[in-house]
């Protein structure tokens, strides 16, 4: 909420700003509206996908995981109402993407894949988005699909309190509080 | 009409406003206050206070509804979820960008007092002083001296947080103990310091937050939420609601009516004095007439302007004040989203409880003891460091239980500034009235026609370079610095187009605000300004309200008015 501090957009380590919320380019804008855009629209399957994949990037461990923090029916809302037309195509147009990776490698669809597998998977294609990135500055579905899982995980209740500390109400600023690693970090700012 | 009639009217209910109200029903006036838009009361009204990031579905990101609906909003920060419906309607108040303006309004009753940026500091004595020495524009009509027990009584009651620091280029005013530096933010204030032999200052920032409470206000101190914009239940910020409003309800003497657009200042040219203005009903359309003795406009600097605009068109055609040529003429902001950001390295055993509604500050330190840089007036910058959040890059771990566990901690620290610097008033950055273009009520519409100029451009040379220079003296590794772009208007610090001046020649205003074909119309809001000084305006806006009340009652009084 403080704008005079630093100007920085969420990174969510994917290295690129967060996707959702801005206005369409001006020059994509012009042709997006005279042809009417496809409507999408995620299916309930789409929903336990994304709760798994999401579940994959950040796991329950001790703490609460993405599933724990319903990021899937997040990603649904966020995408569906902020994403623009392009950015909805490049999401869902992802999913059988994804699929098509699980079936390339292990010759099953992802949700039938054991935790190890559904672990490497991801990870490569979360290799195969940084280096799309980094080679064309063209924005790969996974690096969308990880910044949701970050955003939505890290801003919802249970991450928020229970993953990182929250308290509504301080009362007071401590401006050098001790602190020990390992100790959570603070929800907000 | 005689239930039409008030001793004073006061247009607007923003953070000028909101003072002339207070100290005008203080002095006994029954007063209208007129505010265009609905009425927001004071904490029963706040209803996203005390909602969490996670109640809201997109978390606090904006829809793509929302941005169809603020075109001009989603330009940059503002437009969120969670003040979604504090900014003007876009679409019944639209304007004309001749060149691009990003103009965020607040119509509702509290204005921008209830979404402002807090920051407090007054101008300088050499603010005052600089268009005359430098020959730019028209002289300020007053110096610091006649401000400064205005800025004194204005702080005491609004409650500002601040250090006296006892430097020249940033008065010192009456202040509350300081919103605390972080450990990191204060050793790097001891290296810039040593760095630059005491001629760069990181210092707290001065805010509008109380750190102590005023019971006698009903307002608890800051309780470190960092949620002002969503309207403080404790009352710990300035704004209208929280402070003027109900200082002025007391009295008895004050009538709020929310929904009133005031379309002109009635004149009558014989007497060449305000009889009042009329009012259109933002509801239902319908036109009122209210008579009164003096009239402040304090409805935002270009509405305040547009409401001159369109009065008296039958004596001059560009409308009262317009007499000077001035009238609608430099227009000022503050050029800023400018700086550097960089690590500290270290300070991995501490961190910090609460949520600061501020930071730090630099106050200006060029063209200062015969420096000349190859531009006018200088810059300041606010700041702030903190560690790094889960939004950060953790290049070592890609996915799983070890990026969950590295994101669950703080990262390192960080430090980063935006510059703020001052924009020289210039004839031709102008608003004017768009006859073509009407809004839903039907009336003209403001067009608008600034830019930046050289002077700002070879200041933001400086702004950025200044920036890396400063941090890497505090200490900071991998300093980048940026400028992410200014576009007139983002500053929310809207300035000038009704000056005052020492000339009915040159000026709008006299040194009392008073138009000078008006004597008893008041305008104090930021139209006012005859420079910009690179500091937040609105204390300055306050103390000149408070002046000018001042002024007017006694004027009154000797039937001068």
């Amino acid at each position: 909420m403080n704008r005079r501090e630093l100007l920085k957009l969420i990174t969510a380590a994917t290295g690129t700003a967060m996707v959702g919320g801005t206005a369409a380019l001006a020059g994509c804008a012009t042709g997006s509206r005279e042809a009417q855009p496809p409507t999408y629209t995620f299916t309930e399957e789409d929903v336990r996908l994304l709760d798994e994949v999401a579940e994959t990037i950040l796991p329950r461990t001790d703490t609460p995981g993405a599933k724990d923090a319903r990021v899937g029916a997040f990603m649904k809302v966020f995408v569906t109402d902020c994403y623009t037309p392009q950015e909805q195509a490049l999401f869902h147009g992802g999913l059988p993407q994804l699929e098509a990776s699980a079936e390339a490698r292990y010759g099953q669809r992802f949700m039938a894949l054991d935790t190890a597998q559904r672990t490497e998977l991801i990870r490569e294609l979360d290799r195969e988005a940084k280096a799309v990135l980094a080679a064309s500055g063209r924005l790969h579905y996974f690096t969308l699909i990880k910044q949701l899982t970050l955003f939505g995980f890290f801003t919802s209740e249970v991450g928020g309190t229970e993953v990182l500390r929250y308290v509504a109400i301080p009362g007071r600023y401590d401006g050098c509080m001790p602190y020990e690693e390992g100790e959570r970090a603070w929800a907000t700012r | 009409m005689a239930n039409n009639h008030y001793d004073a009217i006061v247009v607007g209910s923003g953070i000028s406003g909101g003072w002339a109200a207070k100290e005008l029903t203080e002095k006994g006036l029954k007063v209208l206050l007129l505010e265009r838009g609905r009425n927001i009361e004071h904490v029963k009204d706040y209803k996203n206070a005390t909602k969490e990031v996670w109640d809201y579905p997109h978390r606090d990101r904006p829809t793509q509804e929302m941005i169809e609906n603020y075109p001009v909003l989603s330009r940059d920060f503002p437009l969120n979820e969670s003040t979604y419906g504090m900014w003007a309607d876009e679409q019944k108040n639209p304007y004309v960008e001749k060149q691009r303006f990003d103009w965020y309004r607040g119509y509702h009753v509290g204005g921008r007092s209830l979404l402002w940026g807090r920051h407090s500091y007054r101008l300088s004595p050499m603010d005052f002083e600089a268009n005359a020495r430098e020959g730019i524009a028209v002289d300020w009509p007053i110096r610091y001296q006649d401000l400064a027990p205005w800025y004194d009584y204005v702080e005491k009651f609004a409650g500002i947080a601040g250090n006296r620091d006892g430097l020249n280029v940033l008065p010192d005013g009456q202040y509350q103990p300081p919103i605390p530096l972080n450990c990191v933010e204060k050793d790097a204030a001891k290296r810039i310091e040593k760095a630059f032999g005491g001629k760069r200052h990181l210092i707290h920032s001065r805010v509008a937050n109380i750190t102590q409470p005023k019971p006698e206000q009903g307002r608890a101190n800051c309780q470190y939420r960092n949620k002002c914009w969503l309207g403080c239940p404790f009352g710990a910020y300035f704004s209208t609601q929280s402070s003027t409003l109900p200082a002025a309800v007391n009295t008895g003497n004050l009538t709020l009516r929310p929904f009133s657009i005031v379309s002109q200042v009635l004149y009558d040219k014989d007497k060449k004095r305000a009889t009042g203005v009329e009012v259109i009903d933002a509801e239902n359309h319908q036109t009122y007439e209210y008579t009164a003795d003096v009239v402040f406009l304090n409805a935002s600097s270009f509405n305040s302007t547009w409401i001159l605009m369109n009065s008296a068109t039958d004596v001059w055609e560009g409308g009262l004040g317009s007499r000077s040529g001035e009238l609608g003429h430099n227009v000022m902001d503050h050029h800023f989203r400018c700086g550097a950001s960089g690590e500290i390295d270290g300070y991995e055993d501490k961190y910090y409880y609460g949520r600061r509604p501020a930071g730090f500050y630099i106050p200006r330190f060029r063209n200062l003891g015969g420096e000349e840089r190859p531009y006018r007036r200088g810059f300041g910058y606010q700041g702030a460091a903190s560690r790094e959040r889960w939004d950060r890059d953790v290049a070592e771990f890609e996915v799983g239980a070890d990026l969950k566990n590295a994101l669950s901690q703080p990262g390192g620290w960080i430090i980063g500034m935006t510059g703020f610097g001052e924009i020289l008033p210039y004839h031709d950055n102008r608003i004017y009235l768009d006859k073509h273009v009407t809004d839903h009520w039907g009336l003209p519409v403001l067009a608008m026609d600034v830019e930046i100029k050289e002077n700002e451009r070879q200041m933001r040379r400086d702004m950025i370079q200044d920036a890396i220079d400063i941090l890497e003296a505090a200490g900071a590794t991998n300093v980048q610095g940026s400028d992410w772009g200014y576009t007139p208007g983002q500053g929310i610090h809207e300035m000038g187009t009704a000056r005052m001046g020492r000339d009915p020649n040159t000026s709008v205003l006299n040194g009392y605000n008073q138009v000078w074909d008006a004597p008893n119309v008041f305008v104090t809001d930021g139209a006012c300004m005859t420079s910009a000084s690179n500091v937040n305006p609105s204390l300055t806006y306050m103390a000149l309200t408070a002046r000018a009340v001042d002024h007017a009652v006694k004027e009154l009084k000797k039937g001068n008015l």
